[in-house]
C-alpha cells in the first residue's frame, strides 16, 4: 500500500483542495458522455428538402410544450418488437432535429404520439383535445377547453422564428415575413392539431423521409 | 494596550437564519406534498382537472415535483447544511448577510417559480421548468450559497472536514455545474426562452442534469445530512469513517456516468445506453456502501428504535435507501428497464427514494435538529412524533405498493402479444386495469401528508418560545489550540 494517511491529509484538511477535486471527479462523467454526442450532433445533417416547423406548427408545438404534454405521452418508439407493433417505426435522433427541448417524454399515461400523424381526423383531434371522455369515455385526460378559445398571435410566431434563426434553425426571410398571415384568425387548438398531425407524417416532420 | 477591559461577547452559533429554513421547509413539505394528492385525485378522478387552466394536471405535476424536491428539500438541506458546518468546524457561519440573502433568495425563487408553472410559463424540462429569469435568480442564490458554505469551512476551528461537509460540498458544486449547463437558452421574451440544445443532445444533457439531480440534490446531499445526524442520534461513532470516505470518491465519481439509463432502446447512441447501464449497476456498491455505514453505525444503539421516534424516521430511511438502489441499479439493467420503463414502476421507484430515503432522513433530522435550534429540551410532543412516523409509512407501503402493481401491469399488458404475433391489449385496457391502484395511491398520498401537517403542528408549538424571542443563542465551543495535529490515526474499522 503506497497510499499512506499524510497524502489522504492534504485534502482531508483543505476545503480549498477538496472543492477543487470534487469539481473535477464529477466532470469526468458528463465530459466523457456528452462530448462524443455534441461532436456527433454536428456532422448529422437533415435529410434534403427538410424543413423545420411551419408557422401554425411551431405554435402548436410551443402549445403542446406549454401545457407540457410530455408528462403523460412519450414521443419515443424504442427499438422493442411490441413497441413498433403498437405506435410504428421505431423513432430516430432524425426525428426530433428540430424539437427544443426534445420531447421524447418519460412516463406514458397516455399513449406514444410519435407517429399519432394521420391517424385520426383533424375533427377527432378538435373534439379530443376539448373532451377527451365525449370520444374516450374510460380515458382520464384532462380537458383543454382554453385552446378553442384563445387566437394566435402573429408577431409573436414571428418573435420565436427569429430566435430559433439565430440557434441555427434555417428559417428564411419570406418564411418569418409570412408567418402572421399563416397564423390569421387561428386559435391554439388548430395549432397543436396541426402540430399532431404532422407527428411521425412523412415529409411534414423533419428526417422522416429515410429508408422506411 | 490598555487595561483588560476588552469585553468581547462569546461567539455563538448563528441558528436565526437554520430556523427559518427549517419553518419554509415544513410548510413547502404541506405545500408540495398537497400537490401531490391533487395529482394523484387528478389521475384517478380527472373530474378534478375542474376545466380550470392552472389547475389542470399536466401544469400541477410539475408544481409537486418542484416543491417537493426544491422548495421543500431544498430548505431543508440549506437549513441542516448551515447547522452541520457551524457544529462540526466549531465557529460561526461566515458572510451572514450573504447566508440571509440564500434564505430570501431561495424561497422567492421557489414561490416565483411555483406561481408561474401553473400558468404554462415553463421550460418543460424535467426537473428544470422555471424560466430563464426564474433560473438566473437559482444561480445567483447558488453560488451566494457555496460562498458562505467554503468561507465557513475556511473559518473552522477543527482542521479535519467532517464528512458530512464533504457530501455537502459535493452537493453545492455538482448542482450549480448541473443547474447552468441545462438550463442555457435564448429569451424570446420575459415568460418564453428556446434552450440551446435539440433533440437527442438535449435528451443527453436534460438526463445527464435529471439523474444527477437525483444524486447530488437528492442523494449526496441527503447523506451529508445522514453523516451529521445519524451518529449523533445514535450517539454512537460512525461505524467505518474509512469507508464513508471511499464510498464518497466512488459515489461522486460513479453517478455522473449513469444518465443514460433513462434513455434505453431510445434514439440515443447505443454505446452511451450501455455505458449508462454499465456504471449504474456499478453504482450498488457505494450506494449500497453508504447505507450500511449509516445503519451499522446503529450497533449497540438499536434499542433506540423502540423508543425514539427519530431513530425509527432514520433506521427506516437508510434501509430505503438501500432498497431504492437496489430497485434502481436493477430497472437500469435494459432487459428490465423493457419492461419497466414508461410505466408507473417509474413512479413507485421515485417515490421509494422521494417518501422513503429523502423525506425519512430529513424528518429525522428536522425532528432532531429543531429542539436544538429552537432553544428546547425536546420537540413539543412526542405522541405526535409517533404518529406521524405511523402515518407516513403507511401511506408509504399503500403508495409502493400500489404503483409497483400498476406499473408491472403495464409493463406486461403492454408487451403481450397473441400467439400470431399481434397485440393482446389495447393502450386503453391497460389504463382500465390500473384504475384501482391510482385509488389506493391517493388513499397513501393523504396519509403522508397529513403526517406532514402533524409535524408542521408540533414544530409550531416547539417553536413557541423561538417566537417570543425568548430563547438564548449557543455558544461555540472553542477548542484547545492544536499546534500541528500529529496525523491522527483514523478509527480502526471494526
Amino acid at each position: 500500500m503506497g497510499l499512506r494517511y499524510e497524502h489522504l491529509e492534504a485534502i482531508e484538511k483543505h476545503a480549498a483542495k477538496l472543492g477543487v477535486l470534487i469539481a473535477v471527479m464529477v466532470a469526468i462523467g458528463g465530459l466523457a458522455e456528452l462530448t462524443p454526442i455534441f461532436v456527433q450532433a454536428h456532422s448529422v445533417k437533415p435529410a434534403p428538402g427538410v424543413r423545420p416547423y411551419d408557422a401554425l406548427r411551431l405554435a402548436g408545438r410551443d402549445v403542446y410544450v406549454r401545457e407540457a404534454c410530455y408528462q403523460c405521452h412519450s414521443q419515443m418508439i424504442r427499438t422493442l418488437r411490441f413497441e413498433v407493433e403498437r405506435y410504428g417505426p421505431y423513432t430516430t435522433v432524425a426525428d426530433s432535429v428540430y424539437d427544443r427541448p426534445f420531447q421524447w417524454g418519460s412516463k406514458r399515461t397516455g399513449p406514444d404520439l410519435a407517429r399519432i400523424g394521420g391517424k385520426y381526423s383533424d375533427e377527432w383531434h378538435r373534439l379530443h383535445l376539448l373532451r377527451p371522455r365525449d370520444l374516450v369515455p374510460e380515458s382520464n385526460m384532462p380537458n383543454y377547453p382554453w385552446l378553442g378559445e384563445r387566437e394566435l398571435d402573429g408577431r409573436d410566431i414571428q418573435a420565436r422564428m427569429r430566435v430559433l434563426r439565430r440557434l441555427g434553425d434555417p428559417y428564411t426571410d419570406a418564411e418569418i415575413e409570412d408567418a402572421p398571415d399563416a397564423v390569421k384568425g387561428r386559435t391554439e387548438l388548430d395549432a397543436l392539431v396541426a402540430y399532431l398531425q404532422g407527428l411521425g407524417a412523412p415529409p411534414a416532420v423533419p428526417g422522416v423521409e429515410d429508408s422506411r | 494596550m490598555v487595561g483588560g477591559n476588552l469585553v468581547r461577547e462569546p461567539e455563538t452559533y448563528n441558528d436565526y437564519v437554520v430556523r427559518l429554513f427549517l419553518m419554509a421547509a415544513a410548510v413547502w413539505g404541506v405545500v408540495g406534498m398537497s400537490l401531490g394528492v391533487l395529482a394523484a385525485a387528478q389521475l384517478a378522478w380527472p373530474a378534478l382537472n375542474f376545466d380550470v387552466s392552472w389547475l389542470t394536471y399536466s401544469r400541477i405535476r410539475s408544481n409537486h415535483t418542484f416543491g417537493v424536491i426544491f422548495a421543500f428539500g431544498g430548505s431543508a438541506l440549506m437549513g441542516t447544511c448551515y447547522y452541520v458546518v457551524q457544529r462540526t468546524g466549531h465557529t460561526r457561519l461566515a458572510l451572514e448577510k450573504l447566508a440571509h440573502f440564500t434564505l430570501w433568495g431561495w424561497q422567492l425563487a421557489c414561490l416565483l417559480a411555483m406561481t408561474t408553472m401553473p400558468f404554462g410559463i415553463t421550460q418543460s424540462k424535467e426537473y428544470a421548468e422555471p424560466e430563464w429569469f426564474i433560473d438566473l435568480l437559482i444561480a445567483v442564490v447558488w453560488v451566494s450559497f457555496g460562498v458562505v458554505f467554503f468561507a465557513t469551512l475556511a473559518r473552522r476551528r477543527i482542521r479535519h472536514i467532517y464528512v458530512a461537509n464533504w457530501y455537502y460540498g459535493a452537493f453545492i458544486i455538482a448542482v450549480g455545474l448541473l443547474h447552468v449547463v441545462n438550463n442555457l437558452a435564448l429569451p424570446v421574451s420575459l415568460f418564453k426562452s428556446y434552450t440551446i440544445y435539440t433533440g437527442a443532445v438535449d435528451a443527453m444533457v436534460q438526463w445527464w442534469y435529471g439523474h444527477n439531480a437525483v444524486a447530488f440534490f437528492l442523494t449526496a446531499g441527503f447523506l451529508g445530512m445522514m453523516y451529521y445526524f445519524v451518529p449523533r442520534q445514535a450517539e454512537q461513532p460512525l461505524w467505518s469513517y474509512r469507508f464513508s470516505i471511499v464510498n464518497f470518491w466512488a459515489l461522486i465519481s460513479i453517478y455522473m456516468w449513469a444518465g443514460p439509463h433513462h434513455l434505453l432502446y431510445s434514439a440515443l447512441p447505443d454505446w452511451v445506453q450501455s455505458v449508462g447501464m454499465a456504471f449504474s449497476v456499478i453504482l450498488l456498491m457505494p450506494s449500497l456502501g453508504s447505507a450500511a455505514n449509516g445503519l451499522l453505525t446503529f450497533n449497540g444503539s438499536w434499542h433506540k428504535l423502540r423508543t425514539d421516534p427519530v431513530v425509527k424516521f432514520m433506521v427506516l430511511a437508510l434501509v430505503f435507501y438501500a432498497a431504492s438502489t437496489i430497485e434502481g441499479s436493477t430497472m437500469a439493467i435494459k432487459s428490465v428497464n423493457s419492461l419497466s420503463h414508461f410505466t408507473d414502476w417509474t413512479i413507485a421507484h421515485v417515490h421509494s427514494g422521494a417518501i422513503g430515503w429523502v423525506a425519512m432522513i430529513t424528518i429525522g433530522s428536522l425532528y432532531a435538529m429543531a429542539p436544538r435550534a429552537l432553544g428546547r429540551p425536546a420537540m413539543h410532543s412526542m405522541r405526535a412524533m409517533n404518529l406521524h412516523f405511523w402515518l407516513h409509512i403507511t401511506g408509504l407501503l399503500l403508495y409502493l405498493t400500489s404503483m409497483w402493481a400498476a406499473g408491472i401491469t403495464e409493463g406486461v399488458m403492454w408487451r403481450a402479444t397473441n400467439p400470431d404475433g399481434t397485440l393482446a391489449h389495447s393502450f386503453l385496457a391497460s389504463l382500465i386495469a390500473i384504475q384501482p391502484y391510482y385509488v389506493i395511491r391517493v388513499a397513501g398520498g393523504m396519509l403522508v401528508l397529513s403526517g406532514m401537517v402533524v409535524m408542521a403542528w408540533n414544530l409550531w408549538h416547539t417553536a413557541s418560545d423561538a417566537r417570543e424571542r425568548l430563547i438564548k443563542p449557543i455558544v461555540v465551543p472553542i477548542p484547545e489550540p492544536e499546534p500541528l495535529q500529529v496525523p491522527a490515526p483514523l478509527p480502526a474499522t471494526r
